[in-house]
């Protein structure tokens, strides 16, 4: 269980931010507009699944999915990531994020807030800061930092690409890393970068928002980690392939 | 979201008339249309009610939000020198309003909620009662939300006082029109959400391969790393296209085929109109030749074209003389070639004429995002986007970028813009046809003022696709004051163009007076292309007291942002500074 002072910590990061923003999104709001129609910071929300797929795991048929969904203005957004895989019947993975979000730069944004890992074994919560954008070459990025508790610190990169086979036939490579600053053994996680994914997608948009797909993802985990689960007796490589649904709205 | 949206798409395909023309009037389907054509009112003296009415354009029934139950809204015809009276009655359940497109008048008849009054509200009556100062065709559209998008616009043909020194035989107004079967609100929220959701025509990986095997694989890496090195888009003409735009003439989609009749060899003035919310059109007649007389209703010195290119809310008259027993094509394609609207001239009803293909699609270019000037060297300017040095315009203008301009809401800012008036634009350039410039336009008499301009004002405009933010300087509507203009002051406007579209920029209540590259006096107009990657500079004479809107006639970018008022105030009343670079 999360200890008092590691939750205080926590909050103690996360509070300047949960009592600044709601002034920051209203300052625009109270500006007199002259123009009584016009509303042109409007309130906006956005849910994305951008996974929700099934995997051909070792173990069986994996659920796996992956959430991003926001809501607020031009220039803050409340934003929501959850993550998670279920095997079995069991939930293996569980993260869910909160972050406040704020464009910074003409292709990134910045956010900060708290992350909560669910699953796997041990809760776990952090204070996340990030910046997330678009790199070159249509290059999504999202590149997290995280301080967690007893001083765990942690980082994932995420970086995804859209390559039109058509218009609306799309390949998209994808490629995430995560990498620890401690051993937390009872959630299977060594010290330096833990894991890394590769994926492969092939989605046909029916319609922008609706995009069924399939492709291959690759995980590989390494050092502290890799050895942790070998002595678990579980596998270090992993490929696997999936078939899932893009939904937006 | 639709139900069934394969059969949706080959069936819009259908009405949009992009494969075929005259073969679809052979199947003998034509879209149901419920809202009435427009009838003709004159006098001094109307009563316009404003409400929702059921209309059908693809097959699928939508509400359209009329006056008088018709789309487009009824053609009114005034008299210069009457005083006009018009009682305007709201139905709907929410707010409206009545802007008149390039009229002078008083800023408390001009239109614009929380501007000029507070808007009618549902079930009350507004009277509009103003003297009718110029002659021209103009037209006048909703100011309030997305009610222009959903049918509420309607052509002002105004008589001269004196004599039409025209002598023509025959008048039709022609109002070109963008019809969505989505919400209109919805169409800005998915722009918000993904900017590029209605491009269906971005470079694949065969565009690649293709551009491989014509340019070699060196040309092909380096065009491409410059695009994703900037994260622009070289397809990126518009930002609603044909997948949901059905375009209309005179509120008749391609298929239904709206017809004017003429006798052969009479004269005939066509008054085009741009009604449309997001789209520009480049209008021709195959075979004819129009002669322009007029923009914004103002007359030019009379220039011979096939083809012009119509901006949102400007106005263009034309003669054209159609001889035989023949029907002629009105054709106007949408900037982005996505769709087209179509009509027919013909000496009898029922006739139609070849309709041609929509023109290549074409991409932008280096120069087209004022980054040109070094012989389109396009893989020498990689990497140039946020470039900082003052760029250079001419040996007349040095442009300046505001501090504003260096925020997330703007992704590019042009280093070399290009001045030019006699460029006709993407998609129009050596197309072997005969295409209208703004350097071919020119009032007949001198500037009607006389006056150098005392300042220039420079506003730049801005925007971010990605997050679909569009401004002034980088400023928002909501994050900007008012330009202030001390009332009789003559004024520059010096507009340059930092994004990679064409905007159509309008100033209410007073005039734009084009200037030519030199800084002399052109052509008067309400509303003025700046063209992608170009700046232009107009004069204004500041002669009518009180809040005015000015902004960019594409309704969502206005929507979004694009907009700022102009405070037409004595000297005395004001004394804080006006935004944007004032030089003396």
């Amino acid at each position: 269980m999360i200890d008092r002072i590691d939750r205080r910590h926590v909050l103690a990061v996360l509070a300047p931010i949960l009592v600044l923003m709601p002034p920051l999104a209203m300052a625009e709001d109270s500006l007199p507009s002259a123009v009584a129609h016009m509303d042109d910071n409007p309130w906006q929300t956005m849910f994305l699944l951008d996974q929700f797929e099934w995997q051909d795991a070792e173990e069986g048929g994996a659920l796996v999915w992956d959430v991003n969904a926001w809501a607020g203005t031009d220039d803050h957004r409340v934003l929501l990531r959850a993550a998670g895989e279920r095997v079995d019947g069991t939930t293996e993975e569980n993260r869910v994020e909160l972050l406040w979000w704020h464009p910074v730069a003409s292709r990134w944004d910045l956010v900060a807030g708290l992350r909560q890992d669910l699953e796997p074994v041990t809760p776990r919560s952090y204070a996340a800061l990030g910046v997330q954008g678009l790199a070159p070459w249509w290059v999504h990025v999202e590149a997290t930092a995280y301080l967690g508790e007893r001083g765990q610190t942690a980082a994932t990169l995420e970086a995804e690409t859209d390559l039109l086979l058509t218009n609306r036939l799309i390949l998209a490579p994808r490629l995430e890393a995560e990498a620890y600053g401690r051993d937390d053994e009872r959630n299977g996680v060594g010290n330096g970068l833990s894991e890394i994914t590769a994926g492969l997608r092939l989605r046909y948009e029916i319609r922008r928002e609706f995009a069924p797909y399939f492709g291959l993802e690759w995980t590989g985990k390494l050092g502290d980690t890799a050895d942790l689960a070998r002595a678990d007796g579980e596998s270090v490589r992993d490929a696997r392939w999936v078939a899932g649904l893009q939904v937006w709205f | 979201m639709s139900d069934n949206y394969l059969p949706r798409a080959g069936r819009r395909r259908f009405l949009q008339g992009l494969a075929l023309g005259a073969a679809a009037i052979g199947l003998g389907w034509r879209a149901a249309r419920a809202a009435a054509p427009p009838e003709v009112l004159r006098g001094n003296d109307f009563d316009l009610r404003i409400g929702a009415v059921p209309v059908n354009f693809t097959g699928r029934e939508r509400t359209a939000i009329t006056v008088n139950g018709s789309l487009p809204a009824p053609v009114l015809h005034w008299r210069e020198g009457d005083t006009v009276t018009l009682r305007v009655t709201n139905t709907l359940d929410e707010p409206t309003s009545i802007h008149w497109h390039g009229l002078l008048l008083p800023a408390d008849m001009d239109g614009v909620p929380g501007l000029s009054f507070p808007g009618i509200a549902p079930g009350e009556t507004f009277t509009y009662q103003f003297p009718v100062r110029q002659n021209g065709t103009y037209w006048y559209h909703s100011h309030s939300g997305m009610q222009e998008q959903l049918g509420l616009y309607g052509a002002l043909v105004i008589e001269p006082r004196a004599a039409d020194p025209l002598a023509v035989d025959r008048d039709h107004v022609i109002v070109l029109s963008d019809w969505t079967d989505e919400d209109p609100h919805r169409v800005l929220a998915r722009l918000k959400k993904q900017p590029d959701y209605y491009n269906f025509h971005q470079r694949t990986v065969a565009d690649f391969f293709r551009d491989v095997k014509r340019t070699g694989l060196g040309a092909t890496l380096a065009d491409r790393h410059m695009w994703g090195n900037m994260r622009m888009n070289p397809t990126d003409l518009a930002d609603v296209s044909g997948y949901t735009y059905t375009y209309l003439m005179n509120g008749e989609a391609p298929v239904d085929n709206w017809t004017g009749l003429f006798r052969p060899g009479e004269r005939v003035r066509l008054r085009f109109i741009n009604a449309a919310a997001m789209t520009l059109f480049d209008v021709r007649i195959p075979g004819l030749k129009m002669t322009v007389v007029a923009t914004d209703g103002q007359p030019v010195v009379p220039v011979v074209v096939d083809e012009f290119r119509i901006g949102n809310a400007e106005c263009y008259d034309v003669l054209v003389t159609p001889e035989g027993d023949q029907a002629w094509t009105i054709f106007a394609q949408s900037m982005d070639r996505t769709g087209f609207a179509r009509g027919t001239l013909a000496p009898r009803a029922g006739m139609s004429a070849a309709v041609p293909a929509p023109d290549p699609r074409v991409l932008l270019t280096m120069a087209d995002m004022g980054h040109g000037g070094s012989g389109h060297d396009m893989s020498a300017m990689a990497g140039h986007e946020g470039h900082e040095m003052p760029a250079t315009a001419s040996s007349r203008v040095t442009i300046h970028h505001a501090p504003t301009e260096f925020g997330p809401g703007v992704d590019m800012r042009a280093t070399n813009p290009s001045p030019r008036l006699d460029d006709p634009g993407i998609g129009l350039r050596d197309n072997g046809r005969r295409v209208l410039t703004y350097a071919d336009l020119a009032s007949p008499g001198a500037d009607p003022d006389g006056r150098e301009p005392g300042r220039t004002i420079e506003l730049h405009l801005t925007g971010n696709m990605e997050r679909y933010v569009w401004s002034f300087n980088g400023l928002k509507m909501s994050e900007a004051g008012p330009i202030r203009l001390t009332l009789g002051e003559r004024v520059r406007f010096l507009l340059v163009n930092d994004t990679m579209m064409d905007h159509p920029i309008h100033l209410h209540g007073m005039w734009s007076d084009l200037e030519d590259e030199e800084g002399r006096f052109k052509v008067r107009k309400h509303t003025l292309i700046v063209k992608a990657g170009h700046w232009l500079s107009y004069r204004v004479t500041a002669d009518a007291p009180g809040p005015w809107a000015y902004h960019c006639h594409l309704a969502l970018h206005m929507e979004s942002g694009m907009f700022r008022t102009v405070l037409v105030a004595d000297a005395a009343a004001e004394g804080s500074p006006t935004e944007g670079h004032g030089h003396d």
